[in-house]
């Protein structure tokens, strides 16, 4: 299959995926299961590695600030800029496309190679609903909340890099933190907007090759591999469009 | 009862099924065989839905016409069918009871306490006792073919497919199955429709059997006929061990 059938039966799934449940009682059960298992399970894991990248990026701004015309809170300014706009909403959805994307692929693609979908579409159940629209809309809905502590705990991150140093002080840090945030919240809202489509991404696309995983076990695990290649690529542009869109 | 009128299948260039019409009797356990890759499952997954049947095809339930109904009025259809899968397809992730309430979980308005009874009728119907809370992975290849039994019986249905109910399980285990297919069959009603390579299952259950040879119907008849029957493709297929031709030789010579 070429890469315009992939993104036409992609859509086409879509569709399906989005109609009706056959019953709002066990979406909502599944919904709820979903942002656990798949939001709550990975705050851990955003948290240690947002962590450390605020740190990085910390001390990597202060290591290449040498001019002396530029006040020390920039290091700060630019750590919250970063976090923002970049790091947060993207390289946390390019983390968790990996984490996120290789489990749906596995799971959905295993259930096809052992008829379980089958089993689903011979009892009536719209198994493409059934199966991705729990996962699909808990994290579109609920991965900015996990890009909201993301961005709190690289700023913590910078803090605690910055100021064990010696390369700062907490209240410099802080000035920097604060800068032009009134000109600048609406990265804020930018952030948000992008993480919620890089959700989607890294749920429906990895349900698609999931879905449609022909073979054994062998082709699970290339499905799961193609899940996470296409939706790392699906992010990457997916950024530079809404940057040109939104922030341009 | 279920008519298939001919039935053909294509993948591309590749044509599988060759106009196949076909009756299948309610109360029967009706066999459809052959050899690997000749057709069977993909005639199976035709008549169930899983493919769509070429042009001119037509699978009837009852008269209702199914290769011709769109998705909301096949749903109405398939909530009569129950499947028995070859792998036995058990969600992984729910235990036993689950597995078998699942489909009332879904179309039905039962209490839980309803369902619970209803998914441990059906459990106790299949001889599986206190292994309510265990998960597919903890049940045996038999038990679980025979929980996989349970949840296509939940729904009282009046069609039953099992697709080699039989593969992967020892002698005792799969006359077990086999007998179990043909009670429920009989107890229910139901219209069963059963793909198998087994020829114990042939000789015991086999009411209507039709055998399929390159994609096409080349015979049919019942367990007494097969064993008399003159079709070399039949014969070839059936009796292909030493074993199996000498025991027709005796029970042709009486």
């Amino acid at each position: 299959m070429n890469l315009f059938e992939h993104i036409g039966r992609y859509f086409g799934m879509l569709k399906s995926v989005f109609s009706r449940p056959e019953k709002g009682k066990v979406f909502r059960k599944m919904f709820f299961s979903e942002v656990d298992s798949i939001v709550i399970n990975s705050i851990p894991l955003v948290a240690f590695l947002s962590v450390f990248m605020g740190g990085v990026i910390s001390l990597q701004t202060a290591a290449n600030m040498g001019s002396p015309l530029l006040p020390e809170y920039t290091i700060g300014y630019i750590t919250r800029s970063s976090t923002i706009l970049e790091f947060s909403p993207t390289i946390i959805s390019l983390i968790l496309a990996g984490k996120i994307g290789s489990n749906i692929a596995s799971e959905v693609g295993t259930m096809r190679v052992t008829e379980q979908i089958d089993a689903l579409e011979i009892m009536g159940v719209n198994s493409m609903s059934y199966l991705m629209m729990p996962k699909i809309l808990a994290t579109t809905l609920f991965l900015p909340f996990v890009v909201v502590i993301s961005m709190a705990l690289c700023l913590v991150g910078g803090w605690i890099a910055g100021v064990q140093s010696g390369l700062y002080s907490t209240e410099t840090y802080l000035i920097g933190i604060k800068a032009f945030w009134y000109e600048d919240q609406f990265y804020l809202y930018y952030a948000l907007c992008k993480t919620m489509i890089f959700g989607f991404l890294i749920t429906s696309i990895p349900g698609y090759f999931g879905y449609y995983t022909k073979g054994g076990s062998l082709e699970v695990g290339r499905s799961s591999t193609s899940a996470v290649v296409a939706s790392s690529v699906a992010i990457l542009v997916a950024n530079y469009i809404l940057t040109q869109l939104i922030l341009v | 009862m279920i008519e298939v009128t001919n039935i053909s299948k294509s993948f591309g260039d590749t044509q599988i099924l060759f106009d196949i019409d076909a009756k299948f009797t309610e109360g029967q356990v009706n066999l459809i065989i052959g050899a690997s890759g000749q057709g069977k499952s993909v005639l199976t997954k035709c008549i169930v839905g899983l493919h769509e049947v070429d042009e001119g095809g037509a699978v009837l339930y009852d008269g209702r016409d199914f290769s011709a109904m769109n998705r909301s009025e096949r749903i109405e259809i398939r909530k009569e069918i129950g499947m028995l899968f070859q792998g036995s397809a058990l969600f992984d992730s729910l235990t036993v009871e689950e597995n078998v309430a699942f489909p009332l979980k879904m179309f039905t308005d039962m209490s839980n306490e309803e369902m619970r009874e209803r998914a441990n009728f059906c459990l106790n119907r299949v001889d599986i006792i206190d292994k309510n809370e265990l998960l597919p992975a903890e049940c045996s290849g038999g038990m679980q073919k025979r929980i996989a039994i349970a949840r296509a019986i939940a729904m009282n249905p009046k069609y039953l497919f099992c697709d080699e109910p039989n593969s992967g399980l020892d002698p005792k285990t799969s006359i077990l199955i086999d007998n179990l297919i043909k009670e429920i069959t009989y107890e229910y009603n139901m219209t069963t429709v059963v793909i198998t390579h087994d020829m114990n299952s042939v000789m015991e259950i086999g009411d209507h059997i039709i055998f399929i040879n390159q994609g096409r119907k080349w015979w049919q008849g019942n367990n007494k006929e097969i064993i008399r029957t003159d079709n070399k493709q039949v014969v070839e297929f059936v009796y292909a061990s030493s074993f199996m031709k000498n025991l027709r030789e005796k029970l042709i010579n009486g």
